[in-house]
């Protein structure tokens, strides 16, 4: 193991991540011979936060913001129209060849779906131990066996189970599956994308309790990926909320859950069902209105304009930075950034 | 069907508008019989929302299919039990006579909106289609109609929009779509299986805003289907508890909350995130749900119970009624509830 989380060289808090105004659009083509291009959606327009050793930044946002190209760029599942990110110092997009792999080797990720991103062809086994066969040097010769047991024992499993078929456990194992294969090679850093939205209530708790206790063994550092508010809130410390490829807020989680000086943030969290009739009443609910425009044709300004009722002249002129605000020191990008005055 | 379909004479003579008893449904595959509900009785009276909760695998889809008369037959088979709507068992009318309740007495509307809706028809022709079919209506006076119930449930600019497709709307918008077509025929009963699940949470509480709203303006009653507690909590005024095909706990929405008394309900409650707690450890249902086509001996929840004793594994418990309405089927639901109290 050549990057032990128990290394006392590594400093828990360091900076391990750091992506600067990353940008991903997508052409929108039209012609079949001759493909010009006719506009882009702009699914990350301009991404910036920094990722501390053994830390969960979560990422929330609706469908469409942005959230899960964001995780296929830092994978390099994409490529970024511009923009840097460096893993421990080293450039994620510049890295080719050898050097590529040794950092993939350090960012793992997890899949939402447990159902499709297991091959139904291999075996557990299989399927955990082929990050080996790319690693080979992760896994000295004759060892891999024990390895992927060892794994299959760390997320929960039966070790036994080494030679079963993806279809013969049930979701909440499937993404421990998941879960397995992205430790395999030690990594430091994982994204999770969705990794609990697929799995039922019961399970759901199980997985986040894994993912929690996972990382204090390993010192872990997660960028957790998640449209369920409450989910994030459980298992962050840091939480960027993003809306039309772009974050929004970000802070600590008490910053953004009691203090949220946007305004996009404040209906977001307001709009989350409460498991309790009796707040049924008493909820101060901030209605939005409408859907959230096309990423193909953002609105000119704030992006949040056309939902937001706070919006005046300049929002539609001004495109407000995200940064720290008056109203509370972590940074909001919006004009009027203000706290929800509390229910009296 | 002699159905009375004035809503002034809701229920006859003190009986429920709808009501389930002991329905048993089982699902003939290759591999065994799947024991998907397990005599499932409930109620629903005019004017009021029933939750039915429950996560995959419960029974909570299959029971609205059955009444809806839209299982899948095979492998689904209805083995026993009865399905009364006014007084009447649908389970014994025949299909032509189903047909004349499904959408006009009782609708339905699906998580899913894209894939219940055709592609290739105008989202105003599939609404008028209901009403040129079913009421009679001509073109032009379906036309108007679904105008109006485009209206109704909210969407802007209705006359502008009703010829274009699907695909052209929104997930929320359509999900509108689906709702306006439910309502074409004036429902008094509307199904909503998982309306909001496939929704953004600030899209998802405008549907349940316009779901509450609509079915407090047409007086309907509605069974709402969901895995989600906040939700259940948000609108419903008694709750239905689904395990393994059985209603394990049967109560009004807030004496649930505040004191479940299945061990069931209480680790959902336990097990939840939630937005307005900071926790550390989220306490856990241990184990899975089970095997349908294996339920386990005695009380299906047990091996993963832990207030599980011997006479768990021996005898199914019956529901005990604990007062206010109230039924728990737990041999320990006076202690399950006490302790939540207690909590």
């Amino acid at each position: 193991m050549t990057a032990s989380p128990a290394n006392p060289t590594k400093v828990r808090g360091e900076t391990i991540l750091s992506v600067d105004n990353l940008v991903k659009h997508f052409p929108i083509t039209q012609g079949v011979l001759f493909q010009r291009q006719i506009g882009a959606v702009k699914a990350v327009d301009g991404v910036s936060f920094e990722l501390r050793r053994g830390e969960t930044l979560g990422v929330v946002g609706e469908s469409g913001c942005g959230k899960s190209t964001l995780a296929r760029l830092l994978m390099r599942l994409e490529t970024p129209t511009s923009g840097r990110a460096t893993l421990e110092g080293k450039d994620l997009f510049k890295a080719s060849g050898a050097e590529l792999r040794r950092l993939r080797r350090n960012m793992q990720m997890v899949m939402q779906d447990p159902y499709t991103s297991l091959n139904p062809r291999m075996t557990v086994g299989d399927i955990i131990g082929e990050p080996f066969e790319i690693h080979p040097d992760a896994a000295p010769k004759g060892s891999k066996a024990k390895r992927v047991q060892e794994l299959l024992d760390l997320v929960g499993l039966n070790p036994e189970h080494i030679n079963r078929y993806p279809h013969q456990f049930s979701g909440g194992q499937r993404q421990r599956i998941g879960i397995a294969r992205a430790l395999a090679l030690k990594p430091e850093v994982i994204v999770c994308d969705e990794p609990v939205s697929a799995l039922d209530v019961s399970i759901q708790a199980q997985v986040i309790n894994l993912l929690k206790q996972l990382q204090g063994e390993l010192g872990l550092s997660y960028i957790f990926i998640a449209h369920d508010l409450s989910v994030v809130r459980h298992i962050a410390d840091r939480v960027a909320v993003m809306y039309l490829g772009r974050i929004v807020e970000i802070g600590t989680e008490d910053e953004i859950y009691e203090r949220a000086t946007h305004p996009y943030t404040q209906a977001l969290l307001s709009a989350v069902p409460v498991p309790d009739p009796e707040a049924r009443d008493q909820r101060n609910m901030i209605r939005l209105v409408g859907d959230v425009p096309s990423p193909a044709d953002p609105p000119s300004g704030c992006h949040f304009r056309t939902r937001c009722w706070k919006a005046q002249d300049i929002c539609a002129v001004e495109d407000p930075a995200t940064v720290p605000r008056a109203a509370d020191p972590h940074p909001s990008a919006c004009h009027f950034a203000e706290l929800r005055p509390t229910p009296a | 069907m002699t159905v009375n379909p004035t809503p002034a004479s809701a229920t006859p003579e003190g009986g429920h508008l709808l009501e389930l008893r002991d329905l048993h449904v089982e699902f003939r595959t290759n591999e065994g019989v799947a024991r998907v509900i397990n005599g499932v009785s409930y109620h629903l009276d005019a004017g009021e929302t029933l939750a039915v909760l429950g996560e995959s695998g419960s029974g909570k889809s299959v029971t609205a299919q059955a009444i809806m008369g839209i299982l899948d037959t095979p492998p689904a088979f209805v083995r026993s039990g009865q399905i009364l709507y006014r007084g009447e068992d649908l389970l014994t009318r025949s299909e032509e006579q189903r047909r004349q309740v499904r959408g006009k007495e009782i609708a339905m509307i699906f998580q899913d909106a894209l894939s219940a809706l055709n592609p290739v028809f105008p989202v105003g022709w599939q609404i008028g289609e209901t009403l040129r079919q079913r009421a009679g209506m001509s073109r032009a006076d379906a036309r108007r109609r679904a105008v109006e119930l485009m209206d109704l449930v909210k969407i802007p600019g209705a006359a502008k929009r009703i010829g274009d497709y699907p695909h052209q709307f929104s997930g929320g918008m359509r999900q509108r779509v689906m709702i306006a077509m439910a309502l074409a025929l004036d429902p008094k009963v509307l199904i909503a299986d998982e309306p909001t699940t496939a929704l953004d949470v600030t899209v998802q509480a405008q549907i349940m805003d316009l779901l509450a709203d609509l079915r407090r303006e047409l007086n309907m009653a509605m069974i709402l289907i969901t895995h989600d507690l906040g939700v259940v909590a948000g609108v419903a005024d008694r709750i239905a508890v689904m395990y393994a095909g059985r209603i394990v706990e049967h109560a009004d929405v807030r004496s649930l909350y505040k004191a479940p008394a299945h061990p069931y309900t209480k680790g959902l409650l336990e097990s939840i995130p939630r937005l307005d707690v900071r926790g550390q450890e989220l306490s856990t249902i241990k184990g899975l749900p089970p095997n349908l086509m294996r339920i386990p001996s005695g009380c299906p929840f047990h091996p993963r119970c832990p207030y599980v004793q011997q006479v768990c594994v021996d005898e199914v418990p019956h529901d005990l009624v604990l007062g206010d309405g109230r039924t728990s089927a737990c041999h320990f639901a006076q202690e399950v509830r006490d302790d939540s109290v207690a909590r």
